[in-house]
């Protein structure tokens, strides 16, 4: 294939449906991460959630049907994600219960916990099927797409809001952007959430205020391990219809770089994790080249990293620019400013000098004013 | 009437034996204002804390109003009107102050928080107090005055008739504590109560209508204000005669030790912390560096020592450019420094006191010879620091942990004092140190500098300043306000006003 299709390819719809097909379960483990983060205890652990969550559905719902001979197909699935779920939100609770109650460290748990997800699926996989590498022999269920009605026919619009073979886009998919909404909401207009991040922010002035930190951060972790569990279904009942050994390959980890990127807030959230969904779409057309494999795989880890560099660069641009504004505004104007002073100091009129020395009603009414503006 | 707060044969004592409180018998008249004073450590704070349900007391009860009450934790002491204002505020910096005046109890409009009626609320408060805010700013954008004051609403929303102010003029410049005794008197005036911690016995004088002076854990005395003089109250804080006049001052500035010029440095988060600070230390100086904290002069100390790197400028140490230098160049150049937060970057707790004086020289003869740590000098050397320096441990081989707090402090002091320095560099020095060992430190302070040495003494205390320094520089908002001969004619008040500085954020 040549370099103009690819290009071609890439400004599509197909390519956009592509990227948000990428993107979803970046979406889902970040908004976990930024729960997390949020309150002041980092889940490191988001990738062996979406791995454990992964591998539960799957098997749950590839060996339900044994269980309940004859029931609807969707119940199957059902089961298997909601098995997915709570196995997540148990592993959030366990890493909250060991650092909040026995005090182990934060991280190490959260790598703990990571390990023992990737030693754990393969374990139960091989006892459970034999098989180490996936569940290919094992005919699980996909939790379903939905399909907007009315649209495949346009051409452009079709293929962008039902994807390219206009079957509609996975459920988790809507979560997603669902839960981006929601957690916005939930952070900025609910009291939980102004408790979430004052917890992770001042826990003192929170726990001052009397709220339970202790419960916060607990909640805190187990959300995030339900949103980083739903990624995981993504992975193994969406995406694909099998479990892979390890099939997260790192998105768990990504989704804390997104964490990071979006500036800890869930539009940003979502923003980043389609940029890293972007450049991982953009991998798989250029796969197509005769390019080696190996360097294609290397394009989302490498925009993780120039997005990272990129950002830091910026950061320290600003900061440089308000440094330099800093020195300019001195040498220009401190002279002038300091006569000033030091002539009422030397008047002794202390006063003429200090705004608001003396509590005046005037003050008062400036801030009533400021206040019926903002309404 | 009975008393709004009465606390009877109140003792504390902790788990590893340490008497905090002992038969304290505290009161506090409904309506009045009441000043509890005392040297660090005399246990006015833990008495604070039993109030406030932080602590239980060993022995002893709590009356309010007459009735006995058991205040298991803060949430129980501000059902019963007991509200806090601690010394390092409780504030989350990102959230606005009426987020913050109404955390953790917002009004809801449905199952959300009704922004609107949360600074409403505040605003009213505000108003209703005198105590200006304006509640869509945010913390972190607000002068230290105003943190206190959003501080000081948080207790009120929740409904607290009884106030305990934590030292809460530490912080301020002397123009801002008026305002914060005015607001003071305001809320007495609205029927509230105030307890007001400090060791300040000028403000003691000023604001309070009684003191109770506590010592070692004991109650001192309780006195209406207007019946004792400021001399009066620092011998029963002390409970022997202090000196609190200033000290001779002979004019014999030597050369240049230290030159500082158009020195800029930012902090992590990229905020410009000193810019252009252009200032010059003498033999045979104390300068003294003035200022509300927070305006500089913490970075101003680490960039000094070598500890935070510099963005323009430079520091010459004796004529040599050294900005940039590690801390061991910048101490091999003769400079020591006396660390603010000492017990965290002063000194090493699990080690030994005689392995704490020697942190600074031990890779030297005598204590390394030919690559190896020779015990003996170091142990010889502790022996004599201890000796000199009146260190009380179990010897030379003792943790520091081991030490009292005030002890901890001497190691520290011991070892820059002895470190021969051109240029001694003292932050905050008598920072959590009793009347005692503050004249002591002072003492050295001013024998340095007659022994010819520079001096750089950085302190929040005004009064410390004009009592020791030969010139103070007076530092805002990480800029150089003024440069002022020190003497008679200057006073806190004049110093004040260069602590405002230009372009104060009206409160």
């Amino acid at each position: 294939m040549s370099l103009e299709v690819v290009l071609q390819s890439i400004f599509s719809a197909a390519f956009i449906a592509t990227v948000i097909r990428v993107s979803t379960p970046l979406i889902l483990a970040g908004l976990g991460g930024l729960l997390s983060e949020l309150g002041g205890v980092l889940n490191i652990a988001l990738e062996g959630v979406m791995l454990a969550a992964a591998f539960t559905g799957v098997i749950v719902s590839g060996l339900a049907p044994q269980w309940l001979p004859g029931a609807p197909a969707w119940l199957y699935a059902g089961l298997g994600a909601l098995a997915g779920v709570s196995v997540g939100m148990a592993m959030g609770w366990l890493i909250a219960f060991c650092h909040l109650e026995l005090k182990t460290d934060l991280i190490l748990t959260g790598l703990a916990m990571n390990i023992l997800a990737a030693g754990g699926t393969v374990f139960v996989l091989f006892a459970l099927t034999g098989d180490k590498g996936s569940t290919a022999s094992l005919a699980s269920a996909r939790l379903p797409a939905v399909q907007l009605p009315f649209v495949n026919h346009v051409s452009f619009i079709g293929t962008l809001l039902n994807g390219a073979n206009g079957a509609g886009y996975h459920i988790m998919s809507y979560m997603a952007l669902l839960l981006v909404l929601a957690i916005w909401l939930f952070l900025y207009h609910m009291p939980a959430g102004a408790h979430l991040r004052a917890t992770g922010e001042a826990a003192d002035a929170a726990q001052s205020a009397g709220i339970d930190i202790r419960q916060v951060r607990y909640r805190a972790l187990v959300a995030s391990s339900f949103c980083a569990a739903l990624g995981g279904l993504y992975l193994s009942m969406g995406y694909l219809s099998l479990f892979q050994a390890n099939m997260t390959a790192g998105r768990g980890f990504i989704a804390l770089a997104v964490v990071y990127l979006g500036n800890r807030n869930p539009a940003g959230v979502l923003l980043a994790a389609l940029i890293f969904g972007a450049a991982s779409a953009l991998g798989a057309q250029v796969g197509t080249l005769a390019i080696p494999p190996q360097l294609v795989e290397m394009i989302p880890p490498v925009v993780t990293i120039a997005a990272l560099i990129l950002y830091s660069i910026r950061r320290r641009a600003r900061r440089a620019a308000a440094a330099r504004g800093f020195q300019e505004q001195a040498a220009a104007g401190w002279s002038a400013d300091a006569a000033r002073i030091t002539d009422a100091a030397l008047d002794g009129d202390p006063q003429s000098t200090a705004p608001g020395t003396s509590p005046s009603k005037s003050g008062i009414v400036e801030g009533t004013n400021k206040i019926q503006k903002g309404r | 009437m009975p008393a709004r707060v009465a606390m009877q044969q109140i003792s504390k004592i902790y788990p590893n034996g340490v008497v905090a409180n002992h038969k304290v018998d505290f009161a506090v008249e409904k309506g009045e204002i009441h000043a509890l004073v005392g040297e660090n450590g005399a246990g006015k704070s833990t008495l604070m804390k039993l109030l406030y349900g932080l602590e239980q007391p060993t022995h002893g009860a709590i009356f309010l109003e007459g009735r006995r009450v058991e205040i298991a934790n803060p949430q129980r002491a501000i059902h019963l009107g007991i509200g806090m204002v601690h010394q390092n505020f409780m504030l989350a910096p990102s959230f606005t102050i009426a987020e913050n005046v109404v955390l953790g109890n917002e009004p809801r409009k449905g199952r959300l928080v009704d922004h609107k009626r949360a600074i409403a609320i505040t605003a009213a408060l505000s108003a209703k107090f005198g105590l200006q805010v304006d509640p869509t700013a945010r913390i972190e954008a607000t002068p230290v005055g105003m943190r206190q004051r959003a501080e000081i609403l948080k207790t009120l929303f929740r409904g607290a008739d009884l106030l305990i102010l934590d030292e809460p003029t530490a912080v301020l410049t002397p123009q801002e504590t008026d305002e914060l005794f005015w607001a003071v008197r305001n809320l007495v005036d609205q029927g509230k109560t105030v307890i007001f911690i400090t060791h300040k016995l000028g403000e003691v004088k000023e604001i309070a209508d009684r003191v109770t002076v506590m010592r070692h854990g004991e109650v001192a005395g309780r006195v209406a204000t207007r019946e004792v003089t400021e001399a009066d109250l620092a011998r029963m804080m002390v409970g022997r005669a202090v000196l609190l006049s200033s000290y001779a001052r002979p004019a014999v500035r030597g050369k240049v030790v230290a030159a500082v010029h158009n020195l800029g440095c930012i902090d992590e988060t990229g905020r410009p912390v000193l810019r252009n600070v252009t200032f010059a230390v003498h033999a045979g100086e104390i300068l003294g560096v003035a200022g509300v904290e927070g305006n500089g002069q913490s970075e101003l100390v680490e960039v000094m020592a070598g500890l935070r790197a510099v963005a323009t400028g430079e520091i010459r140490i004796n004529g040599k450019a050294v900005q940039g230098a590690s801390v061991r160049e910048m101490r091999a150049n003769g400079v020591a420094h006396i660390p603010e937060d000492r017990l965290a970057n002063g000194v090493a707790l699990d080690a030994s006191i005689a392995e704490n004086l020697v942190v600074d020289r031990y890779h030297r003869p005598p204590f390394t010879r030919y690559g190896v740590l020779w015990p003996r000098s170091v142990r010889q050397h502790a022996t004599a620091l201890m000796q000199q320096f009146d260190i009380r441990g179990a010897g030379p081989g003792a943790s520091l942990r081991s030490l009292s707090g005030g002890n901890q402090q001497k190691v520290v002091a011991a070892r820059e004092f002895s470190a021969a320095p051109v240029l001694l560099i003292a932050a905050q020095p008598t920072r959590g140190v009793d009347i005692g060992a503050t004249e002591f430190v002072h003492g050295q302070l001013l024998a340095k500098r007659n022994a010819g040495a520079a001096v750089l003494l950085v302190s929040a205390d005004l009064s410390e300043v004009l009592r020791l320094a030969d010139r103070i520089v007076v530092m805002v908002k990480g800029e150089i306000a003024g440069i002022l001969e020190n003497g008679p004619q200057l006073t806190e008040e004049t110093l004040g006003v260069y602590m405002l500085g230009r372009n104060r954020p009206t409160p």
